[in-house]
């Protein structure tokens, strides 16, 4: 029995690895150490959050000090210069928008994401795809003037009496904005499902379209969902298009057409107006930064609750 | 077959759980240099569980229990001060469907020996030719060593894999049923391998072939619901079974 173990410098591969075993004491250090500083970086984000939230609100506490909560929830009139706070105008306004935005993004985002993912040939999908992404990584301030100069003078032919500031324009822009999220997501989601699935669907003669469908769709529906709702908070997040493009007019109505305002847009009017610090408007920004928060912490809840729900196991 | 041979390992007394079920019950087996270790059994009776705990990669499962002992060459290696990576760098394994990492084969050979601290290229050059030669795919690929190991058939996978394992000459080299995802000529390539490889490497193998088990092994161990029935050399556990669970079992009157 010759042992055709490989000699190097006169030591096998075996003694080396041992020998650098015995001189290399500070591997087990470091792995004791790296999980630490792991858990210390996770640590921090979960304080920066805790943080914002404790700003949110302290500030916001001391705003419902001056105002009724009955009042600030149950009221339809918002006009803080006139001590005015019903929030439901400036949610009226979110959820226009934020409707408007997903009625465009959700039927074009999982469109696109079904072409790129079960029809579209690997060229072709080489090329789309990034231009696809392009689209995420424009300035929302661009997006805002593309509404404002393009989107709602081409409305205008279309719809009459379109007022200039408008809910419409501001979120069809805002759905185009999300697009490639939904798509890029939908598409990883689908990406995900395993061939064998489509090749079983396939064996029993169905369609492409059956596959997708009733196979491929289904399979990856939570990832589908979960993408709609990471869009939907950003839809009602959506702060620089709606200030540019859909006015500053808060008001209790689901009319497209009109000027509205949303939380974000009222929020930023405030923030760069003059107005003086300690003063009750100062503090309504809270509170309605506070409800915004609360809004998206539901949506990001429930897409959870739904991924959950329909996932399919595979 | 002599029983002069050294132990690699002593099982004593070895149970093992998932959360509430238990899944071997008081293993108690000698393991031995330069031989060929097969393992057989049915689906399910516990065989896998048992060859991944003689390198700890049972713990994987976070539910695991056990009690008992297995020495590792005089070690036990339940002991809370046995670093389970050194067990490991001496206790190689072979896994069912072939896993090489998706990279270059010279990449996925080099692995173990550069996080082991060999880096000078001549060595790993080296390691590289030795190791493929050993899992009989130098000719095979030596043109293409730098081309995805993906691009290789479930055969040339699995020897990928096999050469993987020979990289940082380990001592023990475990086979979970190494060839059950590969064709004939794949099959007994790994067999006759295997036979190769015993010169130098004590080898426990997984199989659910009776055949093979025949074929390559010096003794056998036939588990059944978690139990250890019956452990002899091949010869005799086949020839004159003293259990007749395992008479059954090797005539094929169930499993």
């Amino acid at each position: 029995m010759v042992s055709s173990k490989n000699k190097q410098d006169g030591l096998s591969v075996s003694e080396r690895i041992e020998k650098n075993k015995q001189s290399n004491s500070s591997t087990a250090f470091v792995e004791k150490l790296v999980p630490k500083l792991l858990l210390l970086c996770a640590t921090l984000s979960v304080l920066v959050t805790l943080g914002i939230l404790y700003t949110l609100l302290s500030e916001t506490f001391t705003f419902f000090n001056e105002v009724s909560v009955i009042e600030f929830f149950t009221s339809t009139h918002w006009n803080p210069w006139r001590d005015s706070y019903g929030i439901l105008s400036l949610i009226s306004g979110t959820l226009l928008i934020t409707v408007t935005a997903m009625i465009i993004a959700i039927p074009l985002g999982v469109a696109s994401a079904i072409f790129l993912s079960e029809y579209a040939s690997d060229k072709v999908r080489r090329m789309l795809k990034p231009i696809l992404e392009v689209l995420a990584g424009i300035p929302t301030v661009v997006y805002g003037f593309f509404a404002l100069t393009f989107v709602t003078p081409m409305l205008d032919k279309i719809i009459p009496g379109l007022s200039f500031f408008n809910a419409l324009s501001a979120g069809i822009v805002v759905g185009i904005m999300i697009v490639p999220m939904v798509a890029s997501l939908t598409e990883d989601a689908m990406g995900a499902v395993p061939n064998v699935l489509r090749e079983g669907a396939m064996a029993l003669g169905a369609t492409r379209l059956e596959t997708t469908v009733k196979v491929v769709i289904p399979a990856a529906l939570s990832g589908i969902v979960a993408s709609f709702a990471l869009a939907m908070s950003r839809a009602i997040g959506e702060t620089m298009i709606v200030a540019i493009a859909a006015g500053a007019t808060p008001k209790f109505s689901f009319d497209p057409t009109q000027s509205i305002q949303t939380m974000t847009g009222y929020i930023v009017q405030v923030s760069t107006g003059d107005v003086s610090y300690g003063s009750t408007i100062y503090y309504s920004i809270y509170a309605v930064g506070t409800t915004l928060f609360v809004f998206t912490l539901i949506m990001n809840l429930l897409a959870q609750y739904i991924s959950r729900r329909f996932r399919e196991e595979y | 077959m002599a029983d002069t041979k050294s132990s690699v390992f002593n099982v004593k007394d070895l149970n093992l759980w998932y959360g509430d079920n238990q899944a071997l019950y008081d293993i108690n087996m000698d393991i031995k240099e330069n031989d060929v270790t097969a393992i057989i059994g049915p689906s399910g009776c516990g065989k896998s569980t048992y060859v991944k705990t003689l390198n700890r990669m049972v713990e994987t499962v976070p539910v695991v229990k056990t009690s008992g002992e297995i020495e590792y060459r005089g070690k036990n290696i339940f002991d809370k001060n046995y670093l389970v990576e050194d067990l490991r760098t001496k206790v190689g394994m072979v896994f069912q469907k072939p896993n090489p990492f998706p990279k270059s084969i010279y990449e996925n050979i080099v692995y173990g020996p550069k996080i082991h601290g060999i880096k000078d290229k001549k060595t790993l050059d080296q390691i590289v030719e030795k190791s493929l030669k050993g899992a009989a795919l130098w000719d095979e690929v030596k043109d293409r060593l730098h081309e995805n190991a993906y691009g290789l058939s479930g055969g040339q996978q699995q020897r990928v894999c096999i050469a993987r394992c020979l990289a940082i000459e380990p001592d023990v080299i475990l086979m979970d049923e190494p060839t059950s995802a590969l064709d004939p000529i794949s099959t007994l390539k790994v067999e006759e391998l295997i036979q190769e490889l015993k010169k130098d490497y004590s080898i426990v193998i997984v199989t659910h072939n009776m055949q093979q088990a025949a074929r390559i092994s010096d003794k056998t161990a036939f588990f059944l619901s978690g139990e250890l029935v019956e452990y002899t050399d091949t010869n005799t556990l086949f020839s004159n079974p003293t259990d007749k669970r395992t008479e059954d079992y090797i005539t094929g009157r169930f499993g």
